[in-house]
């Protein structure tokens, strides 16, 4: 075990791997948070047949582990598609965050449910008396609120994306865990390298949740005092 | 005297649930009518019915010459003619006392924000809470809620308010400045429908007392002629428990 060695070979490396995750891991959520968004307003919709399909979206991700979902999109699909588009390709980057989107999309969008479910009926009721329409009352009164309530789960669900990352690693995305795999393949460090690795996920993640504390102290109105 | 409300027919059922059976009301401009009856009589669900928060199953809703369950009708337009008041409140819980009075008027477009901060202010003197202008409404007592409620659909400048039980939610130390809100409304030539059953504030400013019971209008008259003088049955056993 030799950390100053590790550290002074293996940091370029991972520092790569850290700019790939936490991009991907950023573009994956900005789509997964649209995603969740139409997601969550389907299923609340009356018709029965967007409910419909935000329901089997739904139920397909929960249903399937993120690794097999990362096979489909970035082996399975293109194999499909090439019978009729011979030239089509996907790189790791693409499927990755295909996968990760569809995957964030789907739990954000029960998290925005669960949230929007939790704003008393009472609340829309009286913007609707007070002549407001359906999407405005949606966009300033439930919405609001319901950010409030869903924002725990909604960093809960961050967190979980940000470190699934590491499952694309699978399909050869060059993110953290496999950089990290490439630098032991040649020096065998394995405790200092992963002990690096875990340390740069405990940072991002610990930012992260900083953002989140600030943001829950904005949005407490209701907090006494 | 021009006539604000003609209900003919009203009926409306949940399911197999038959909660209106039939209720014609004339409502005259300026008028103040007090609902009774026993809980579970359709009270609420009638006052629901008049600005369209509960869709009627059959008959007629004609408010200021507008057929409200004309399906081609804008209903936000006509809402924002109607004030409603509920039982439990209903503040925008995440808006200051000021902003939840300024929120309908300046999305409706009918006061800029300014107008809007002013008449704002303006209400919430009349009500008497203009020191909590920035506080949030779970600062407030439920008294107090209930005033900002009054002010936040009086800032539409509608011409007929609705009131479901303004005080049933309250301490009975805070009834009484609702009550006296209200009071002034009426004497300031507010049409008002009042689901209450302060049979007190019934007595002194209803120009009608309307008793509801199962879906129907049993009774109808001046307070004096229903708390006085009940015909029906059903009027005199329900007064005789409430009064
Ligand atoms: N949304 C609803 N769904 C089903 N039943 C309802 C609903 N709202 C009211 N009811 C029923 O309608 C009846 C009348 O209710 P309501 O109008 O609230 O009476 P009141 O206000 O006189 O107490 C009650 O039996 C109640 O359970
Ligand atoms: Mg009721």
């Amino acid at each position: 075990m030799d950390f100053l060695r590790v550290l002074d070979e293996a940091t370029p490396l991972l520092l790569q791997g850290l700019q790939m995750t936490v991009g991907i891991s950023l573009l994956s959520l900005l789509f997964g948070m649209l995603l969740g968004l139409f997601t969550c307003l389907m299923s609340i919709s009356k018709n029965k047949l967007l409910k419909g399909i935000a329901g089997v979206y739904i139920w397909i991700v929960r249903g399937t582990p993120m690794i097999v979902q990362a096979f489909i999109v970035f082996f399975g699909a293109p194999q499909l598609i090439q019978q009729f588009v011979p030239a089509f390709k996907i790189d790791a980057f693409t499927a990755g965050v295909i996968t990760l989107s569809l995957n964030a999309g789907a739990y954000l969008a029960e998290i925005f449910r669960g949230g929007i479910q939790a704003v008393p009926k009472g609340q829309t009721e009286a913007a609707r008396s007070l002549g407001l329409s359906k999407a405005k009352t949606m966009v300033k009164v439930v919405l609001p609120q319901a950010f409030k309530v869903a924002l725990p789960s909604m960093v809960n669900q961050f967190i979980i994306t940000i470190k699934d990352t590491s499952i694309l690693s699978v399909i050869g995305l060059a993110d953290i865990v496999n950089r990290a795999k490439v630098y032991v393949g040649k020096s065998y460090q394995f405790f200092a390298t992963y002990i690096f690795v875990a340390i740069y996920y405990l940072v991002v993640i610990s930012l992260l949740m900083i953002v989140s504390k600030y943001l829950e102290k904005r949005v407490s109105y209701d907090r006494k005092g | 005297m021009t006539e604000k409300v003609k209900v003919t027919a009203l009926k409306k059922s949940f399911g197999k649930l038959n909660v209106l059976n039939g209720i014609d009301v004339s409502i005259a401009e300026g008028e103040v009518v007090c609902v009774i009856g026993p809980s579970g009589s359709g009270k609420s669900t009638f006052l629901r019915c008049l600005n369209r928060l509960e869709k009627a199953t059959g008959g007629e809703i004609i408010i200021d010459g507008y057929p409200i369950l004309d399906k081609h009708i804008n209903i936000n337009k006509v809402r924002q003619q109607i004030g409603m008041v509920f039982q439990n409140f209903n503040l925008f819980s995440h808006l200051t006392v000021k902003k939840n009075i300024m929120l309908a008027p300046i999305d409706s477009k009918k006061l800029t924000p300014a107008q809007a901060e002013e008449t704002a202010m303006q209400l919430l003197k009349r009500v008497g809470l203009e020191d909590k202008a920035d506080a949030y409404p779970h600062q407030l007592s439920g008294g107090q809620q209930q005033r900002v409620a009054i002010a936040r659909s009086l800032a539409m400048n509608p011409d007929i308010m609705l009131f479901d039980e303004p005080t049933s939610a309250l301490d009975p130390e805070m009834v009484g400045e609702v009550l006296q809100v209200m009071r002034e409304l009426a004497e300031g030539g507010m049409t008002m429908v009042v689901v209450t059953h302060e049979m007190g504030f019934a007595r002194d400013v209803a120009d009608r007392v309307i008793f509801m019971a199962d879906g129907v209008i049993v009774e109808e008259g001046t307070p004096e002629e229903v708390f006085g003088n009940p015909k029906e049955d059903r009027t005199k056993e329900f007064l005789s428990c409430v009064l």
